[in-house]
């Protein structure tokens, strides 16, 4: 590793600082002590940051381990990210490449961005996880493999003719075979289960030995599976056995000498949790309801990665929030305009394929110029694509993807815990400017993890609305279509209210009565003023926020949505190698915030890294005519850190195009496991 | 209590404190603080509005709207409270000539957009105005999933088995062999028939009527709108431009008697000039036409729009074939069964009951942690 890798935020590899001991950045001072449990003398290491991923069959449950691991890790107190992968199909043949599903998580003693380019730890279940993970795993790794699972039946499945546990040819790993099935079988003797049932809780076995090796704590997890199996706790007892079993035998067991400490993160003082991108637009669209005083209607078609936001929100009954199983994307919206036509706060929630379905309503709503909130989370694309795996591939689809000129403000969260805020900020825009909202989250953020901050809900920002009550023309007339002449809004009476009887539609408005019109400069009015209505919205944006702790930037990378967290990492290494470049992240993709082509017209360069094929920086050089340099991906995977500042220290040091000079140490080749 | 649920408590004395207008409850207040009580005594002119209407002259459109405007005020619920959402389509223009709330919407769509209006708004009086072509083709499955669901909601189709607005296509209700302008040597596909697809989708309520029919029209609607729960009214409507005389059988004084079947429940089915034709069951469960003079009595079916079991008004809507001989009239189906926006209602309110709404519990979670 060479002094330009900062290795700030994500680990770097080096050989092994000792016995067994995960790599770890030499940048890191490593303290080791040694204690003694149960007479062995055990040493504990100190580390700034672990990335750990576990991989195995579907039905392993390796997104429950992992979502544990990451509960115990966020009580902690480290800071963390996440990254679950896992296959489409709900279970592929079991013990096969398609049917592999993994969990990384990232945690640190101070705070990080991403989740992590390569796992410095790779737990394996069977042949199939480590053929599929191994080429992620960089020389000198941690590799911890259930060698129960390494039968010849198991290894001629996925093509291996010897087992590789054995054979030698994992020798630049620090391979640790460890008979996790029967060992969990042996725990779990006495319990009553059958051969079947007792082995489905290696993976809690599995949660014991790491809880142990990197000291996390444990009540969580016991509190969690008496919950989870209440009404079996015969089930509960097996796998909390198993969890015990699996912490003891790290105690115990010569096979691990050494155990490790990552001290908890610096954090501002309050209250925290740890919380998922879609569980975070759950609940901000609860409190969007709760601060605006609405009830909120939701419309929805399960479809993946969005679905757990509808599974989220029926479970909110209680804050009068109505969800409806639509039976298509279409009746979805629309039973959600209907309900915006009755005064709730309409929402729906989608992914693009979902999106293109609701086209026509959206333009409806343009139309109708009604409140509505349409939720894209963002899926591999085109048509059925890459259902579990993440892309941004649908900004243009949210920006144009509809007949007419039919303008919509669109929203993107940047992080897990920011799909919060960033459904509070749609919903602002919504209800104030009277229009639908496209809210652009994607895979990587609904299912990526990480701490947050509980805000109060008293401080959450007020989105109360006015409803019209009595008539606003000169006559003593309802002018439906009479604008509020700040924002545009058109007035919003609900049924019920008498005098304002009045009927909307599809059809070209007439300004102000709403009634059909089809004069052509009628038409050409209303058009533009749809649109000046939205572009007015850039007036209540903040100032953009330009980050360039130097102030000497003569790069500056632009970002929209979930890839914030690897272009800040990829922006700390390049800081930490002298160099200098400017971070902008936009949360507004239309209208674009006032300031922003003034700010991208200060530098020399501006790159664009996107998960797509350059669609942002297609509309920044529309529309500010900069020659925005595009990086682009789509490999269903978030962006690694390493690869990113590359790409910049090669875009300041005037090298694009020739091949990438900064050491990125932990980089690996194109993940593979995800194109299986 | 959300805010939808407190609509009721309009009372306002003065001196009370203002109402909040960010709320609907709130704003549904104000209006009647303004205005007074709700005015349920209505007339039919109180439901026109000032937009000219735009249908063919001659058009069978013109006197459903004649017909509804008259009818709607016997209802005694305020106009304000009453909605109409229809589709796409010449019928489809109905809202526009209706001073109620109303959204002329995107083809197909309105139950759908209903649905969501209906189920949060439970103290409106929902209508969905559409076409054969809107609700059959383009929105079939928006309303065979509106029917089985049972939203309160009234749906008037108007069928004219012709897409009148594009200008005369065959829909999905013209015969089979149908020549129009997309099918110049006759139409191929089989036609549905709406009230047997509605009954197949379990509704609730399934009636048809005849544009010029006031008397049947009404009575027809009336029971629709007294029910809870999702009515499909199948109206036979005339168009004159493309699709002329396509129910002159039914209407031809001298026809209409032969092959119409009167239904009314709790009356036997026999029809026909002097009563000479029946209805009786066949000997496969179904139904069939007999002379009322060939058979007892005791054979002839007394009509029963209660049955829980909708195969009997399905083997009704059966007897009719595509040339609209024996078609039955009326109420073929009218079930009492819970309707969807209710039984939403009371999850929430159940749910309310057992959790209070509490927005920091809900924020903070079971796992949380602090640092200091
Ligand atoms: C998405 C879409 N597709 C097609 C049309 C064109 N279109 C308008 S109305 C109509 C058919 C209307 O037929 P019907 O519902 O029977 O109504 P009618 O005019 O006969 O009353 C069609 C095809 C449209 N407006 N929108
Ligand atoms: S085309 Fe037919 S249905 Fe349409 S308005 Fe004219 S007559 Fe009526
Ligand atoms: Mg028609």
């Amino acid at each position: 590793m060479t002094g330009t890798n900062p290795g700030i935020s994500t680990p770097g590899i080096s050989s092994a600082a000792s016995g067994v001991a995960p790599s770890m950045d030499p940048a890191v001072d490593t303290a080791v002590h040694s204690s003694a449990p149960g007479g062995l003398v055990k040493s504990v290491v100190e580390l700034d940051r672990v990335v750990i991923r576990l991989a195995g069959d579907s039905g392993d449950g390796m997104q429950l381990t992992g979502g544990r691991f990451t509960s115990e890790t966020a009580s902690f107190g480290n800071d963390l990210s996440t990254l679950p992968n896992f296959p489409a199909e709900i279970r592929a043949p079991t013990g096969t490449l398609p049917g592999v599903s993994s969990f990384q998580l990232h945690f640190a003693d101070h705070d990080i961005m991403t989740p992590g380019d390569a796992p410095d730890v790779l737990v394996v279940m069977n042949p199939a996880a480590l053929k599929a993970n191994l080429p992620d795993l960089p020389g000198g790794g941690l590799l911890i493999a259930d060698s129960d699972e390494f039968t010849a039946r198991n290894l001629a499945k996925v093509g291996y003719d010897s087992n590789p546990l054995e054979d030698g040819s994992l020798e630049k790993w620090q391979l640790v075979s460890v008979p996790l099935t029967s060992m969990t079988l042996e725990a779990l003797a006495d319990s009553g289960l059958g051969k079947k049932e007792a082995e489905r809780s290696k993976n809690m076995f599995t949660l014991g030995l790491l809880s142990w090796m990197y000291h996390r704590p444990t009540e969580g997890t016991v509190r969690f599976l008496e919950r989870q199996f209440r009404r079996k706790p015969q089930i509960a007892a097996a796998n909390i056995a198993a969890f015990r079993a699996g912490f003891n035998y790290g105690e115990t067991t010569e096979a691990f000498a050494v155990s490790y400490e990552v001290k908890p993160a610096p954090m501002a003082p309050g209250k925290y949790r740890h919380i998922s991108g879609n569980q975070a637009l759950a609940y901000g669209i609860v409190a969007a309801g709760q601060r605006s005083g609405l009830p909120v209607f939701l419309g929805a078609y399960p479809i993946t990665p969005a679905s757990d936001i509808l599974h989220e929100l029926s479970k909110h009954k209680s804050f009068g929030v109505r969800t409806f199983q639509a039976e298509d994307e279409i009746a979805g919206i629309g039973a959600a305009l209907g309900a915006s036509f009755g005064g709730a706060l309409g929402v729906t929630t989608t992914s693009g394929p979902g999106v293109a379905l609701k086209a026509e309503t959206i333009g409806l709503a343009v139309m109708t110029e009604l409140p509505l909130l349409i939720v894209d989370v963002q899926r591999g694309g085109p048509s059925t694509g890459l259902p579990t795996k993440t892309e941004q591939s649908d900004l243009l689809q949210a920006l144009y993807g509809r007949n007419g000129e039919a303008p919509v403000p669109v929203i993107a969260p940047r992080s897990p815990g920011d799909c919060f805020d960033a459904t509070l900020e749609a919903t602002r825009i919504a209800l104030t400017y009277r229009t639908p909202v496209i809210l652009l989250s994607d895979g990587y953020l609904a299912n990526g993890a990480e701490p947050w901050s509980i805000p109060a809900a008293d401080e959450l920002p007020d989105l109360r609305t006015e409803f019209a009550t009595e008539p606003n023309g000169e006559d003593g007339e309802f002018l439906p279509y009479l604008r509020d002449p700040e924002t545009l809004a058109r007035a919003w009476a609900v049924p019920g209210t008498a005098g304002l009887q009045h009927r909307i539609g599809g059809l070209e408005k007439a300004d102000k009565t709403g009634n059909i019109s089809y004069d052509p400069a009628n038409h050409d009015f209303m058009t533009r003023t749809r649109q000046a209505k939205v572009d007015g919205i850039a007036a209540s944006i903040p100032a953009t926020e330009v980050d360039d702790p130097d102030g000497d930037a003569r790069v500056a990378v632009i970002g929209w949505g979930s890839t914030y967290g690897p272009i800040g990492a990829a922006c700390r290494r390049i800081r930490a190698s002298g160099r200098s470049i400017a971070q902008v992240h936009l949360r507004h993709l239309n209208p674009l915030p006032a300031d922003l082509g003034e700010i991208l017209a200060r530098y020399d360069r501006v790159v664009c890294p996107e998960m797509n094929l350059g669609q942002l920086a297609m509309v920044l050089r529309a529309k500010y005519l900069v020659d925005v340099h595009s990086h682009t991906q789509v490999r269903g995977l978030p962006f690694r850190a390493a690869e990113l500042a590359a790409v910049f220290q090669d875009v300041i040091d005037g090298t694009t195009g020739t091949a990438t000079t900064l050491d990125t140490g932990s980089d690996t080749p194109a993940q593979t496991g995800a194109a299986l | 209590m959300t805010a939808i649920e407190s609509t009721n408590a309009h009372v306002h004395d003065l001196g009370m404190p203002a109402p909040d207008v960010t709320t609907i409850s709130g704003a549904i207040d104000a209006s009647v603080a303004a205005n007074g009580p709700k005015q349920t005594a209505l007339k039919a002119k109180d439901l026109k509005t000032d937009q000219e209407v735009r249908w063919c002259p001659g058009c069978g459109d013109y006197v459903i709207l004649n017909a509804v405007q008259s009818f709607l005020p016997s209802l005694g619920i305020a106009r304000e409270d009453m909605v109409i959402i229809s589709g796409i389509g010449c019928s489809s223009r109905f809202p526009y000539y209706m001073n109620t709330y109303g959204m002329h919407s995107i083809h197909g769509r309105a139950p759908a957009i209903a649905t969501g209006l209906a189920a949060s708004r439970p103290d409106l009086s929902v209508w969905v105005v559409t076409g054969d072509g809107d609700a059959l083709s383009i929105g079939g499955n928006h309303l065979i999933h509106t029917l089985r669901r049972n939203v309160n909601l009234t749906i008037l189709l108007f069928n004219n088995r012709i897409y009148g607005l594009t200008k005369g296509q065959y829909s999905p209700t013209s015969e089979v062999g149908k020549v129009t302008k997309s099918t110049p040597m006759g139409s191929l596909d089989h036609p549905f028939n709406p009230v047997s697809l509605a009954l197949g989708a379990d509704a609730t309520f399934v009636g048809r009527a005849m544009d010029s029919d006031r008397k049947g029209l009404t009575d027809v609607l009336r029971q629709a709108a007294e029910h809870q729960g999702t009515s499909l009214v199948e109206i036979y409507q005339n168009c004159n431009i493309f699709n002329d005389g396509a129910f002159e059988l039914l209407k031809d004084p001298n026809t209409g008697p032969m092959w119409t079947i009167p239904l009314v429940h709790g009356e036997p089915l026999v029809f026909g000039p002097g009563g000479a034709s029946c209805v009786v069951r066949d000997d496969f469960g179904g139904l069939r036409i007999a002379e009322t003079n060939q058979v007892d009595a005791s054979q002839i079916v007394v009509h029963d729009a209660h049955r829980d079991d909708p195969s009997y008004a399905f083997a009704l809507s059966r007897l009719s074939s595509q040339d609209l001989r024996y078609t039955p009239m009326g109420v073929f189906r009218k079930v009492a069964k819970p309707s969807y926006d209710r039984m939403m209602a009371d999850q929430l309110e159940d749910a309310a009951a057992q959790q209070p709404a509490d927005l920091d519990a809900l924020l903070a979670g079971g796992d949380s942690w602090t640092v200091s």
